[in-house]
């Protein structure tokens, strides 16, 4: 495939998920940090927000299963993924997140479980976009940005949302 | 001049994305996950450090730490440097997801230099320097005194090259 239309399909997706709100302008400041030195660093620091929020949102699912609710460590573990979504620019997420405290706070168990649904929901969904958006999924399938290096091409950036 | 910065945050993303920013402004970075692995690297865990003077292998011209860590705090550990005497000159500065007046001034009470709200970004890590160049002064300056060389003077004019800090390795 050519480099541009490769391009052009690259920004086209990330305008995507800029537009419907999954990413914000965080995301483009990762984006600005990979450089020839560096050139897996989003990549990288998006692995590592995958695992740990898998580790936060098991420690919550069971953290909400106990018969005494401690809301306390909810709301830590809450406002730790609300960080590194923040930290990543997941939006989405980071709102959800935003939107837990205050239930946790009011200390409601029903509202909280709720709360945990949307934010696995959001997760989720943050995930899948992103993983197209960089990994290979597929191992014959290369991701679109792979695909660009390969072709001899450059990622493009949204300078838009810096 | 080389400067080398101790960065403190229990949030793995959060290390890395410091690191990184740091690394684009050339300067060496240490990246703990913890104040207690803080203090332990800046010497302070061990002995009683108040008035001793410790030669550490390393130095550090800059801390920059969470606020919400558990254990120590970025707080906790803000108060701890400016309680030694021998690294009360480092620069500290608090990162923060919060935006809570009272904890912001609370820390710039305690000496912080700064006080940034996360994410942290490039503009951020530009507002270091002029507080890196200060503390590297002030330290060769206490040095020069303790170590009975070179006046401060030599500080001030980085085009020199002369050989500093001779008593010094950086750990890479």
């Amino acid at each position: 495939m050519e480099v541009d239309q490769l391009q052009r399909n690259f920004l086209e997706y990330t305008n995507l998920l800029f537009r419907e709100g999954f990413l914000d302008g965080q995301f483009s400041q990762l984006q600005l940090l990979q450089d020839e030195s560096n050139p897996d660093f989003v990549f990288e620091v998006v692995s590592l927000f995958f695992e740990d929020s898998e580790r936060l949102l098991n420690d919550l699912t069971i953290a909400l299963d106990q018969q005494n609710v401690d809301f306390k460590k909810i709301d830590a573990h809450v406002h730790q993924l609300k960080g590194s979504s923040s930290s990543i620019g997941a939006q989405r997420v980071k709102n959800t997140c935003i939107a837990f405290r205050d239930v946790c706070l009011e200390q409601n168990a029903e509202g909280c479980l709720r709360c945990l649904q949307q934010v696995k929901q959001e997760y989720l969904l943050v995930k899948t976009k992103l993983e197209a958006l960089l990994r290979v999924r597929v191992p014959h399938l290369f991701s679109l940005e792979q695909q660009i290096v390969a072709a001899g091409g450059a990622i493009p950036m949204l300078n838009d949302f810096c | 001049m080389e400067f080398h910065v101790l960065a403190v945050d229990d949030s793995i993303i959060d290390r890395k994305l410091i690191e990184r920013l740091l690394k684009t402004s050339s300067y060496q970075v240490t990246a703990v996950e913890s104040g207690v692995k803080a203090l332990e690297f800046l010497g302070l865990l061990d002995d009683e450090n108040t008035n001793t003077h410790v030669q550490k292998a390393v130095e550090v011209n800059l801390i920059i730490t969470d606020y919400s860590m558990p254990s120590v705090t970025g707080y906790d550990l803000l108060r701890k440097i400016k309680e030694s005497a021998m690294l009360k000159d480092i620069p500290v500065v608090i990162m923060s997801s919060e935006n809570i007046p009272s904890r912001i001034n609370n820390c710039l009470e305690q000496g912080a230099e700064e006080f940034f709200l996360k994410p942290v970004q490039q503009s951020d890590v530009n507002k270091l320097r002029p507080h890196l160049m200060r503390g590297k002064c002030r330290t060769q300056n206490q040095q020069n005194i303790i170590n009975k060389r070179k006046p401060l003077e030599e500080c001030l004019s980085p085009d020199r090259t002369r050989p500093r800090f001779n008593d010094f390795e950086l750990v890479q």
